[in-house]
């Protein structure tokens, strides 16, 4: 018996840890490259929470409002690129994380009055209403989702960063924008192009957060978006695989604290995982060498 | 004479002012903290213990809140030894919100319920602690120690160089300014009445760095204009009450984007000085 529960937490804290490692992608992807925190990502996957809901309870199937999320929050992350990141790409780190904390107060007030603060729930039919069951430890076809759509967006956005002309542009950017531009990148559009990316895998999130918990309110982005800045921490802001290491770590944690000790203990937790991290490892569990890391900007 | 109406206005921006300074002076080392909301807690929390639990006056017990309060600063500050820029940032941002889910959890203070019990202060009370805190900035800002603080944000390694502590200096700062938010949370605590862990959350620690950065960032007076701002702007803009936050947001970025500095800085005052001169 308290196996049986034991694995269907860990279950569940995967599933939940699948959501914290994309959102926490979408981080370390401007985070990385560009060595700026992005805290409107939060709430672009909040938004894209949203968009995923509205379209699924107008009737769209799931396959085609994944894609649709996704695309909106990308097309709101390009955005806050052009506006909120590139004037100010001189100023010092602190100065673009202060206009992304502006966006995202607008994109979250936009939510309140457009969704209002009620939680909503999405009602699941057909195939996606089925679980399996394995003695007593059951799964859902939307965890066995979750995770599918969560290892394919990594090991895309992997190959895209570490593989392609478009990966190799954004890592050279990252090294020197100026010498970047000289050998033929062309720097602004390959910074929009990070933007959108972590747009897409913030939107992503989302809509999977809506299909598994079911209740998404315009708090989300506070309440789950922030801790995935944790999850980047302990993985390695650096490293693309320290997400996917850290994502299910800390879900998997998260879950069991609330099994075993109480609900409420659950951000002591994860922050204080990251303090921990920051402490004694800031670079994260992946992040290499701490010479190599952007850590100490 | 002020309505009751207008006394909560003005005693929700002296709290704003002094939440705003509180960050202001960890700022002007170049470091930005993003959990003063925590220390805010833990102000608001200790005082009204002392007051209504322990039996003390509000005076000794909101010093003896700042005081504790400046030792978990002190304490936040190590970490900041090692941290720079957004590494700070974010682990401030978990030390707030760590601070808010213990209180969430801590029985005796009430837990998720809040605790109530408190005595109203007078509105002068709240004007005289604010008075006091902005003039102990103020006065800070002419000394020695500030042209440290300021040569530490400018070069750390220079200020190292040339024979400063920076480490005495960066971690004076945190405590100073967790000082500050402690005396911020215990005077909100005396004039709601009720507090409650949600009450100091991260749109908290933003709205003190939103009024410091609105106002500028570069002296104390700007956290005057940056605090009366957000306090008076959704008073005129009545018919936009719901798209308050929204409007907040969108002034942030179009401040951060013409004047990057706030809407006040030292020049400003470099200038009224010189048409002084010139007349």
């Amino acid at each position: 018996m308290g196996v049986s529960i034991f694995i269907q937490q860990v279950l569940n804290g995967l599933t939940l840890g699948a959501v914290y490692t994309l959102i926490a992608l979408a981080f370390s992807l401007v985070m990385g490259i560009l060595g700026i925190l992005n805290l409107a990502i939060s709430e672009i996957f909040m938004i894209g929470a949203f968009i995923g809901f509205s379209l699924i309870m107008s009737g769209v199937p799931v396959w085609l409002a994944l894609p649709g999320a996704m695309a909106v929050a990308a097309v709101i992350s390009m955005v806050i690129a052009r506006i909120g990141y590139e004037p100010l790409r001189n100023a010092s780190h602190i100065t673009p994380m202060l206009s992304t904390l502006g966006f995202s107060m607008i994109l979250q007030n936009f939510a309140t009055n457009t969704w209002g603060s009620d939680p909503m729930q999405l009602t699941l039919e057909g195939w996606l209403d089925t679980r399996f069951h394995f003695g007593l430890v059951s799964l859902s076809v939307v965890q066995i989702v979750v995770f599918a759509v969560t290892l394919g967006l990594c090991v895309l956005t992997a190959l895209l960063i570490q593989r392609t002309d478009i990966g190799r542009g954004l890592r050279a950017v990252a090294e020197n924008r100026d010498v970047s531009r000289i050998l033929g990148v062309r720097p602004r559009r390959m910074i929009l192009v990070a933007f959108a990316l972590s747009g897409l895998l913030a939107g992503a999130a989302g809509v999977l957060v809506g299909l598994h918990y079911s209740v998404i309110t315009p708090y989300i982005g506070v309440d789950i978006g922030l801790k995935a800045i944790a999850v980047m921490i302990v993985g390695g802001a650096t490293n693309i695989w320290g997400a996917l290491l850290a994502g299910p770590i800390i879900g998997i944690l998260e879950v069991l604290t609330v099994a075993y000790g109480g609900a409420a203990m659950r951000d002591f937790i994860v922050y204080g995982m990251m303090i921990a991290i920051l402490l004694v490892r800031p670079q994260g569990l992946l992040g290499g060498s701490s010479k190599t890391s952007g850590g100490r900007v | 004479m002020m309505s009751s109406y207008q006394a909560g206005l003005v005693a929700d921006g002296s709290i704003l002012l002094l939440g705003a300074l509180s960050v202001y002076v960890i700022l002007s080392t170049g470091q930005l903290s993003l959990g003063n909301a925590g220390f805010m807690a833990i102000g608001a929390y200790l005082s009204s213990w002392l007051t209504v639990s322990a039996g003390m006056p509000l005076t000794p017990a909101i010093v003896v809140s700042a005081a504790v309060s400046a030792v978990f600063g002190l304490i936040i500050g190590f970490p900041a030894l090692r941290l720079k820029g957004l590494y700070l940032a974010m682990a401030t941002l978990g030390f707030g919100e760590m601070v808010r889910t213990f209180f969430l959890n801590f029985e005796p203070t009430g837990g998720a319920g809040g605790f109530s019990g408190m005595e109203h202060v007078p509105l002068w009370y709240i004007l005289g602690w604010t008075a006091f805190v902005l003039a102990c900035v103020m006065i800070c800002e002419r000394t020695r120690w500030w042209l440290e603080i300021r040569a530490v944000n400018d070069d750390e390694l220079a200020a190292g160089l040339v024979g400063m502590n920076t480490t005495v200096t960066k971690l004076m700062a945190f405590m100073t300014g967790a000082a500050i938010a402690a005396v911020a949370g215990a005077l909100l605590a005396h004039q709601n009445l009720y507090i409650e862990p949600g009450n100091f959350g991260f749109d908290r620690s933003t709205e003190f760095v939103l009024a410091m950065i609105l106002g500028g960032s570069s002296l104390a007076a700007g956290s005057i204009v940056g605090a009366a701002l957000l306090i008076m702007l959704p008073e005129l803009l009545r018919d936009f009450v719901d798209w308050r936050i929204a409007i907040f947001g969108a002034l942030l970025v179009a401040v951060l984007l013409v004047r990057r500095q706030g809407i006040l800085d030292r020049n400003v005052f470099g200038l009224a000085k010189f048409w002084r001169r010139a007349n």
